[in-house]
Formats: C-alpha cells, structure tokens, sequence
C-alpha cells in the first residue's frame, strides 16, 4: 500500500490548522498505544499542536505493562536446565525484580530472540532435545499468531514446546483507567492493529458509561493528527463517540477469523498489569484442551516473590498520571544505557520514545 | 581441496597449512601482487605520513545479498583508511577459521576480497590463518589491516567542523543493516534489498580535490549516521541538524525499519560516506560524490550549527525537530 499521502507534509499542515482552530480549551488525550507515542515523537508532533492540547502516553506498550512477577517468570523459566527460552526482542533487557533475560543469556542460559512464535516452533523442531518456552507477551494484535503456533503445535504432536502466556488484552483495561480518578483524561486515541482484530464494539462502553470520545487511530503522523483532530472536534461539540480514523485498517467488525483462533485456544484471566494492579478478564490463559503447551503446567517453576523497583514510576507513566520526563529518575538514575524500568527499555515505551527523541531532562 | 572442509590440522603449521596457503590462499590472491611467503611484507612507500586502519569482521550470515564477509573485510578497512584522506595501498589480512568450514566457502571469500581489493588499488601483502574448533567461531572471522598514504596538506578531522558547515550523504542509508539481519532471520521485505558494501576510496579522493577545504569524512557503519553525526558533533562541540526530507532512503528499507521497530539512523551501512564541507563548497563536493563510483544518490542532508553543542537534531517534514540519539546496547526486534 502506498503510504506517502499519509506522510505528506501538506495534508499535516491543514490538520494542524484544523486542530489548532478546534482546541478552544486546554484538553487532555491520551494515546493508549506505544507504536503512537513513538509516532508522536519521532515526527515531532507534539510541539507542532496547541500548547492547551496535552498529550499523555498509556499503557499500550506490552513490555511495559508486563509485571515483574511475569518477568521473574520468564527468568526463572530461562534457568531451568533443558529449557530454551524464546522470546520477541524487546522483552531481552526489561528488568525484573532481580534479575533480566539479557542477563541470563550473559551468564550462559540458552535465551533466543525470535521474530514470530512461528520461529519458534521451528526452534523446538531443531532443537528436539531441549523444551522451548515462547515468552508470550503481547496485545490482541500478536495473540492470533501464537494461538495459531500453539495448534500447529498440536496438530503435529510436536512435544517440546510451550507458550508462558502473559498477554493482555486492551479495552477492560482502558475502562479501569478512565474509572481511575487519578487519571485526567478526556479522550482516548485508540490503537489501531488491536483495532484491526477486536473492531470497534468493545470500546462503545467507554463512550457510552464514561462519556469518553474514542478514535480508532493509524499510525502514520496524518493519520496521528486526524485522530486527534477528530478527538479535539468531539470535545469541542461535547459528543462521546467511538470513531475510526484509521478505515483502511479498521473494519469495523475486526477480523472474527482472528478472534475465532483465539478463542479457541485462549480464554479469558484476570492479569496483573504494572502500575494498574489487576484487572479482571484482561489476560488470556491457555485452556485446558491445550494445556500441554502452557509453558505453566510443562515446566513449573516458582519464583521468588517479586520486588518493585525503589523510585520508578513506570506504573504512573503506564497510567498518564506522570509524563515520562517528570519521573525523578528519567534521564539522570534511568537511561535506556542504564533502564530502571521498562517504559526506558522497551522501543516502544513512552520513556524511550521521549528519551530518544527530545532533550527533556537531558541537560 | 575442492570438496575439503577445513580441519584443525590446517592451522597446525604443517603439510596441510602449507597446502591451504599455497591452493587456496595465494591462489586466491593471485591478482593483488603476489605475496611472498615470508613473515613481513616489505613495502616501498613515498616519504610522508601514512594512514593505518585495523579492524575485525564478524558477521552472520558469511554470505548476503550484495557481499560477503570477504567484501566487507576489504571494504571496510578501505573506507577506515579513506576517510583520513589518504589513499588506501596495502593491506593485510588474518582469518580465524572454524573447523568445519567448506573450503569452497572460503575460496568464495577470497574472491571478493580479491575483487575488493582490485576495484579500490589496494594490494593485499600479508596474512595469517588460525584454525579454531567447532562450535568455537561463526565460519571465518577476518581481521584487516590497511595502509594508505596521505598527500602533503591533508589533515582531515572530526573536531574541525564549523557551524555554516554543511554535510553531504552520499547515497541511501540502512540497506546493508537491513539486508544482513533480513537474510540472517529469513524475513523476506523485499527481493531487490542488497547490501551496499563497497569501497568508497575513489570517491573521497573526488570529494577531496573538489572540495579541499573538506572538514572530515565519516563512513556511518555500525550505529549508522546517528553515531557517525553524534560523534562529530561533541569532537567540534557543534550542533547538527538533519532535514530528514532530503536524507535518500529506499521505501524497503524504510518499511522493514518500521516493522522491526528500527530507527534506520542507526541502522548500520558499510557502502556510505559522509562529508562535512564549508558551505562554499558544498556543491561542488555533492556534484563530485554524485559523479564518483557508488555516490550517485548522494545528497546535502544538513547543517552544522553552534546551539546546543553535541547534539543532532532532526527536521521533520512537518516543521518539527527532534533528537537523532545513539544506538543504545543492540538493536532488538520489537513485538509484532
């Protein structure tokens, strides 16, 4: 797909004007997704929008809202002898309460970066004396494709592969924000790859109970500041609506194949989500007819309980309670050379994004 | 040995060494002036001064579309030595083999560091050959040595760049990056992405005489241009800012870099020089790099500025600046 008129330069200049004509008070959104806050930054959107208008990152970074006791987890599961932990690149130097899987592959345990949980069912095929657990981590977006891995897995009686599952799914947890009287925020930018599998239906209740307008929002900067632009409009004519922007991505069904696959292998847990504590029916655990492939019920491991980290405010950056550079250890005890937490490790975390592309805090 | 694999034995220093550098080695080699099985190189060299860059090649996969491990052992230390301004001469080459290794493999490398080596002038004089064991190396690491010769005058470096000073990029960014991890990890982009590695001598020298004023040359390799430009921004303690729609990329490269979660600034390039220029002669060195050998998408794609010094910025299209950082630890794939 040609993307460039979603780059044009032209096309921004007229939202921005449109956006700037709109904004009449000062509003607070929140960009839920973290491929958006990096969006954001990288083009520079923020300084080009109304000083009133405030932008506020959320939640929708996997990594960072994985808790530690999961991270101790993966750990723990990665220091098993005969065990190869796979997992997606951004989980590798997300610390936990002791210790990170960089660091365990440092120290000589048998950690692998993959590219899809496909990879890693071919892993377990190659590696047929050793138990490959995939680190699942992810949104609705990246859950398809393992539930899909999972039933190849079954299918081809491969044994020695599980799935430690600590996903998350998006719309329940945006309520609990919303709810949260901590959290300001008037209007959400929703994502858009969750979007493109759940639809639009299960956010109508954050329009309809909490008078939150909602847009359905690409990733491209003028797909960015249309959603924006159609927020701030909303605000401004004090309707609650759930929109999507981003059409070309969104049907407005989602994709039920997507959703059928998950369904059947997954079903629906409460989760721990950092910085927010638990939230009901917002995991995804697997279910029994799979439950040879939960990494959980394969290899049982028991972590130590888990210990927060002395000073990171992760968990009220996830809640836009805090905006990265306003926690008192970014840029000076937390850089991503040196991460504290994981909103500063992860490429998609709020305090990456903000560390890697402004100069706050930095002199 | 044409069906060989190489053996412990062929670094023991024995028959089956000798046979290694005799059928493999020198024949390999034979272009690049013959050496002399002796343990130095004697070399003529002008009187002057004279440039000397060292360093070790591991990459995984050996081979990739647009090069091998070979080329870009020759390549890289050429493009080390040229960016000094002198113009690379000799060279020196040293292999850690692993057992197991295909001679046939090998004999593919030596072609294209032959080939390397012939394309920027540069004379291959010596080497070295250790054998480790399996499981001990990824195939062949390379270690090359160059030297070149520095023309009276020349005294190019990164602390000498001036605001008003502008810098020129001689072609698109990230493709080598892009292509070595899409190979490694059999993630298909696109079929035409091929890594740029190559020898970028002539067109230095091209720059160097059509803009002789030149402040420094940088070649954007591992960190890509955000540590090449970062780097001469604290040595000058200048300020850097890039328009980012004038930096040439390929829309591939682009993409893969998106869906990766890559910022293609750090992304690593081993075919790319930068030129930091005076202003007055910044034309005539984009017109020199654009008619010089691999230089023919190159474009001015910034200015050196005074305020905050040490730091790079990005224009965006849309009228906003950001930070250009550096790379942080490696390069991780995100979740997708």
């Amino acid at each position: 797909m040609d993307l460039s008129g979603f780059r044009d330069p032209e096309v921004a200049r007229r939202l921005i004007d449109a956006i700037h004509q709109t904004v009449t008070r000062p509003m607070t959104l929140m960009e839920v997704c973290g491929t958006h806050t990096v969006a954001i930054a990288k083009n520079g959107l923020r300084d080009l929008l109304p000083q009133s208008l405030r932008l506020l990152s959320g939640p929708g970074c996997p990594v960072c809202v994985t808790s530690n006791a999961d991270i101790d987890t993966a750990v723990e599961f990665a220091r098993q002898p005969g065990v190869i932990v796979a997992t997606f690149g951004d989980m590798m130097k997300v610390p936990g309460s002791r210790s990170s899987l960089s660091r365990e592959k440092a120290d000589g345990r048998d950690v692998r970066v993959v590219y899809s949980p496909l990879d890693a069912l071919a892993l377990a095929e190659r590696e047929s004396g050793a138990h490959v657990v995939f680190i699942g981590v992810g949104f609705e977006t990246t859950v398809p494709l393992i539930a899909a891995a999972i039933k190849r897995a079954a299918e081809s009686g491969l044994e020695n592969f599980s799935v430690f599952s600590a996903h998350k799914t998006v719309p329940a947890a945006l309520g609990a924000l919303v709810n949260d009287p901590q959290v300001a925020v008037e209007g959400l930018i929703l994502p858009g790859h969750v979007s493109a599998i759940i639809g639009l239906e299960p956010y109508r209740f954050l329009a309809e109970e909490y008078s939150v307008p909602s847009v359905i929002t690409g990733f491209e900067p003028v797909d960015v500041l249309q959603g924006v632009w159609m927020l701030a409009t909303q605000l401004a004519e004090g309707r609650a609506e759930v929109e999507i922007a981003y059409t070309r991505g969104v049907p407005e069904d989602g994709n039920p194949t997507a959703r059928a696959l998950v369904d059947e292998v997954f079903e629906p847990s409460d989760a721990e989500w950092r910085g927010i504590g638990v939230i009901p029916s917002t995991g995804l655990a697997i279910r029994d007819s799979f439950a040879h492939f939960d990494a959980m019920k394969r290899v049982p491991v028991h972590p130590e309980p888990p210990k927060e980290i002395p000073g990171c405010q992760c968990g009220e950056v996830l809640r836009g309670v805090v905006l990265p550079y306003e926690c008192r250890l970014y840029a000076r005890a937390c850089t991503p050379e040196h991460p504290v937490g994981p909103c500063m490790v992860s490429s998609e975390g709020s305090c990456a994004a903000y560390y890697r592309y402004t100069d706050h805090g930095k002199r | 040995m044409a069906n060989d694999t190489i053996l412990l034995a062929h670094g023991s220093g024995g028959t089956l060494m000798r046979r290694l550098i005799d059928e493999v080695f020198v024949a390999g080699f034979s272009d690049t002036g013959s050496p002399a099985l002796d343990d130095a190189a004697s070399l003529d060299v002008p009187s002057g001064r004279i440039a000397l860059s060292t360093d070790t090649y591991v990459v995984s996969p050996l081979f990739f579309p647009g090069g091998d491990i070979g080329r870009l052992a020759v390549c890289g230390t050429v493009n080390d030595v040229a960016t000094s301004g002198a113009t690379p001469r000799y060279m020196s080459v040293g292999f850690v083999l692993e057992e197991g290794l295909r001679v046939d493999d090998l004999r593919i490398i030596l072609a294209s560091m032959r080939d390397a080596a012939a394309e920027a002038g540069v004379r291959i004089v010596t080497g070295d050959t250790k054998v480790v064991e399996r499981g001990h190396g990824d195939g062949v690491y390379v270690n090359t040595t160059g030297v070149g010769m520095l023309a009276p005058g020349v005294s190019l470096s990164s602390t000498r760049c001036r605001p008003g000073d502008v810098v020129v990029l001689s072609g698109t960014l990230g493709d080598h990056g892009i292509t070595v991890v899409s190979t490694r990890e059999g993630l298909e982009f696109s079929t035409d992405l091929r890594s740029d590695a190559a020898p970028l001598n002539a067109l230095t020298a091209a720059v160097l005489e059509a803009a002789p004023d030149v402040r420094c040359f940088r070649d954007p390799t591992r960190g890509g241009l955000a540590s090449a430009l970062n780097e001469i921004a604290d040595a000058s303690n200048v300020s850097i800012t890039v328009d980012e729609s004038s930096v040439p990329l390929h829309p591939q490269v682009v993409g893969a870099c998106e869906m990766l979660g890559y910022d293609i600034y750090q992304v690593a390039n081993e075919g790319k020089m930068i030129a930091v220029v005076p202003a007055k002669q910044a034309e005539a060195a984009l017109a020199a790099m654009r008619s010089a050998p691999y230089g023919q998408d190159a474009a001015i794609i910034g200015e050196v500025r005074d305020e905050r010094p040490g730091t790079v910025y990005v224009q965006t299209p849309f009228g906003a600046a950001r930070i250009m950082d550096m790379l942080v630890g490696e390069q991780l794939p995100r979740i997708c």
